[in-house]
C-alpha cells in the first residue's frame, strides 16, 4: 500500500509538471500581448511593462524562472491587478468558491443518491415519473435561468433570502440552490439508472430467495454495488464545482475565483492563468488518486494488494 | 416417505413484453414427495428456470404473470401470497442454488456476511450465534478453512470454493425443497462429480427434496429419482429416472437421449455418431396448435398438426404427451432405450 502510495505520488508531480509546462508555453504562443488588449499605451511603455515583468527574455529563460518560482509555489504577480501577487488572489477567492461548491456538493450527493433510489423502487409510479421529470428539467435548464428564477421567488416576492452578495450564511442558500440543482437532477438519473441494472443481477435474485426483504435488499445489496460506477465521476465533479461557478458567481455578485479564470485567460494575464491552472491541475490530480483510494474501499476487487 | 411436500397444477405463467405474451409455461403439473429428488430437463428457455422461480416468486411482476394453475407447499397454496408473506418461505422452506456463483454473489460483502443474513433472518439470533452457525455450514459444505472463507470476499474464491458456499447459504435454515438450477453447469468436471456427492449427501442428512434443473443429462443419472422432460413450456414427459432412461416414449426423449454421447458397453456403439435435434423450438409468443416438438419430430404425423397431444399413460407414473402412444398411430421402434412404448391411453 505505501509503494503503490508513493508510485502515485511521483506520478502526480509528473503530471503537474506536464500541465505546467503545456500550459505555459500554449498560453505564450497565443498572439498578442497583456498590456495591449485593455487601453492603447504608448510603445516605450509597454517596451517599458514587458522589461519589468521579464517578458522581453528569451521564452526558455522564462519557462525556467516560472519553474523555478512554481517551485517555491510562487505564481508570481498579476499582469492585470497591479501589485497583486497571484497567490494572494487565488487565498481570498478560492475559499468562497470552495465553500459554495462544498455546500453544494454535500447536498447534491446525498440526494441525488436518494432521489435515484427513490425512482428506481417506485419504478413505473408516479413518483418514479415526477422525479424523472424533475432530473430532466433540471439538467436541461440552463443556470442563470433557475439563479434568476430564485432570485425573483424566493428573495424579491417573499423576501425569505438576501438577492445577492456574499456576507451571511442566509446569502449562501440561494448560491448553493442554484448550483445544486443540476448535479442532484444529473445524479437522479444516473442512480436511477445503476440501482435499475442493480436490480436484475444475480445476487440480487440470491438475496431474495434467502427471504430477504426488499428494504434490506436495497440497503445491503443494492446501492453500495449502484455506487460503484459513479465513484470516478465524483472525483471530477467536486473539482469541477470547486472551481467556482463563473455564472452562478456572477448573478449573485459572488467574489468567487470563477471570474479571475475566465477573465485572466481573455486578457492574456499569463501568471493569473498559469497560477490558476496549476493550482487547479493539482487538485484534478489530488482528487483522482483520493478517489481511487475510495474506489478500494467500495469495491474489494480492485483494492489494491497490500 | 411418500409424503407430499409439492404439487404444482395446470400452473401456466406468462410474461407480458412489449412485443406481445410470452407463454413461458404453458399448463404443466408435477409433485413433489418428502425426500426425493426430481430432475426437470430439457434446453435452454423450454422454461425450467421460470417454473421454479415461479414457485419461489423470484419473478419480477411485471412481466411474469401467473395466469392460473396453484402451487400446493404442503397443501398450502402459495399463488397469490404477497412478496411480504413469501419472505419466510423463501430461504426457509425452500432455497435455491443458483448456477453461475461469480454473479449470484454479492461482490462487495464479505461471504460470511452474505450467509449471516439468511440466518439471522429465520433463526432470529444474534451476530455471534450466526456467525457459530455460519462457520459451521461453511465446514459442512467441505471449505478447507471456513473461518478464513467467512472473511473473504467471493472473487478470492474459487468456482468450486464459490458453489459450495452457494450450497451453505442454501441449506443455512435446512429448507425442506432445494430448487438447484443447473448447479453444476458452470463448473469443470470433477468439481461436478464432488457437488453433486455433497448435494446427495446433504440431502440424506437433512431429508430435503430436491428439484433440479439441468440439460446434463449424466448429472440427472446420479442424482434423480424422477424426471420431468420439459419442451416448449410444456412437460412431455415424466417417470422415474429408470422408466425415462431405459423406456422413453416422446420422440423429443429420445433426441435427448440420443444427443447424450455414450462410452462402449452402452447399448449403442462406441463408433455410433452423436445425434442432434433439428431445427430450433418453437416460438413462445404464438406456440403452434398442434404438438409443439411436431416441426422437429421425425414420426410426426397429420394429427400432431392438428391438436396438442393429451397426456398418454405408459406405465403406472410414467406419462408422455405423445400421439405415437395412441392406439390408432402405427407402432415405431424407437431409436434408444430398450423397448417399445406401450400405447395405451391415458389421463
Amino acid at each position: 500500500m505505501g509503494r503503490y502510495i508513493l508510485k502515485r505520488l511521483a506520478i502526480s508531480v509528473v503530471t503537474v509538471w506536464l500541465i505546467a509546462t503545456c500550459s505555459f508555453f500554449l498560453l505564450h504562443a497565443l498572439p498578442g500581448n497583456p498590456f495591449a488588449s485593455t487601453q492603447v499605451l504608448p510603445a516605450d511603455v509597454i517596451e517599458q511593462l514587458m522589461k519589468y515583468y521579464g517578458l522581453d527574455q528569451p521564452l526558455w529563460d522564462q519557462y525556467l524562472k516560472f519553474m523555478e518560482n512554481l517551485l517555491h509555489g510562487d505564481f508570481g504577480y498579476s499582469l492585470k491587478y497591479a501589485g497583486q501577487s497571484v497567490n494572494g488572489i487565488i487565498m481570498s477567492t478560492f475559499p468562497v468558491s470552495a465553500q459554495l461548491g462544498l455546500q453544494a456538493y454535500f447536498l447534491s450527493l446525498p440526494l441525488g443518491v436518494l432521489f435515484g433510489i427513490i425512482a428506481a423502487r417506485r419504478r413505473g409510479k408516479a413518483v418514479d415519473y415526477a422525479l424523472v421529470g424533475f432530473s430532466v428539467l433540471g439538467v436541461s435548464v440552463p443556470v442563470f435561468i433557475v439563479a434568476s428564477l430564485f432570485q425573483y421567488v424566493f428573495a424579491v416576492k417573499l423576501g425569505w433570502l438576501p438577492v445577492a452578495q456574499w456576507k451571511s450564511f442566509s446569502h449562501t442558500v440561494l448560491p448553493t440552490l442554484t448550483l445544486a440543482l443540476g448535479s442532484i437532477a444529473g445524479r437522479t438519473r444516473t442512480m436511477r439508472t445503476l440501482m435499475l441494472e442493480v436490480t436484475a443481477e444475480d445476487y440480487v435474485k440470491t438475496a431474495k430467495a434467502k427471504g430477504l426483504s426488499s428494504a434490506k435488499i436495497v440497503w445491503s445489496h443494492q446501492i453500495r454495488n449502484a455506487i460503484i460506477p459513479m465513484i470516478p465521476n465524483l472525483g471530477m465533479e467536486i473539482v469541477g464545482i470547486l472551481m467556482g461557478s463563473f455564472v452562478v458567481e456572477q448573478i449573485f455578485a459572488i467574489p468567487g475565483i470563477g471570474a479571475h479564470f475566465v477573465k485572466s485567460v481573455t486578457s492574456l494575464d499569463y501568471t493569473m492563468t498559469l497560477g490558476l491552472t496549476v493550482f487547479f491541475g493539482i487538485f484534478v490530480v489530488g482528487a483522482n488518486f483520493i478517489f481511487d483510494l475510495v474506489y478500494g474501499l467500495v469495491d474489494p476487487r480492485i483494492r489494491v494488494v497490500k | 416417505m411418500s409424503e407430499r411436500i409439492l404439487e404444482v397444477r395446470d400452473l401456466a405463467v406468462s410474461f407480458d413484453t412489449y412485443a406481445g405474451e410470452v407463454q413461458a409455461v404453458r399448463g404443466i403439473h408435477f409433485h413433489l414427495d418428502r425426500g426425493e429428488t426430481l430432475a426437470i430437463v430439457g434446453e435452454s428457455g423450454c422454461g425450467k428456470s421460470v417454473t421454479v422461480q415461479t414457485i419461489m416468486k423470484l419473478l419480477p411482476s411485471p412481466p411474469a404473470r401467473i395466469k392460473s394453475g396453484s402451487i400446493l407447499y404442503q397443501g398450502e397454496e402459495l399463488v397469490g401470497k404477497s412478496d411480504k408473506e413469501m419472505e419466510n418461505y423463501r430461504g426457509k422452506e425452500f432455497s435455491m442454488i443458483f448456477q453461475d456463483s461469480m454473479t449470484s454473489l454479492n461482490p462487495t460483502m464479505r461471504v460470511g456476511k452474505q450467509l449471516c443474513e439468511g440466518i439471522r433472518k429465520h433463526q432470529r439470533i444474534g451476530a455471534e450465534e450466526a456467525k457459530a452457525v455460519a462457520v459451521n455450514m461453511l465446514r459442512e459444505v467441505g471449505l478447507p478453512n471456513p473461518e478464513k472463507a467467512f472473511r473473504q470476499y467471493p472473487h478470492t474464491l474459487s468456482g468450486g470454493m464459490r458453489q459450495r458456499v452457494m450450497i451453505a447459504m442454501a441449506i443455512a435454515c435446512s429448507p425442506k425443497i432445494l430448487f438447484a438450477d443447473e448447479p453444476t453447469t458452470a463448473l469443470d468436471v470433477t468439481m461436478q462429480a464432488q457437488i453433486l456427492d455433497l448435494m446427495n449427501q446433504l440431502k440424506a442428512d437433512t431429508g430435503a427434496a430436491i428439484i433440479l434443473i439441468t440439460h446434463d443429462l449424466g448429472v440427472v443419472a446420479q442424482m434423480a429419482d424422477r424426471i420431468s422432460v420439459m419442451y416448449a413450456g410444456e412437460i412431455v414427459e415424466s417417470g422415474t429416472a429408470a422408466e425415462v432412461f431405459y423406456n422413453p416414449c416422446h420422440p423429443y426423449t429420445w433426441g435427448l437421449l440420443g444427443s447424450m454421447p455414450s462410452i462402449a458397453g452402452s447399448s449403442r456403439q462406441a463408433k455410433e455418431e452423436l445425434l442432434s435435434i433439428p431445427g430450433t423450438p418453437p416460438d413462445l409468443f404464438a406456440p403452434p396448435a398442434g404438438c409443439a416438438f411436431a416441426a422437429r419430430c421425425s414420426y410426426c404425423m397429420k394429427a400432431c398438426l392438428k391438436a396438442d397431444p393429451p397426456e398418454f399413460t405408459a406405465d403406472d407414473g410414467h406419462m408422455a404427451r405423445c400421439w405415437l402412444l395412441d392406439g390408432r398411430a402405427a407402432p415405431v421402434t424407437p431409436p434408444v432405450g430398450r423397448k417399445a412404448p406401450a400405447g395405451k391411453e391415458g389421463a
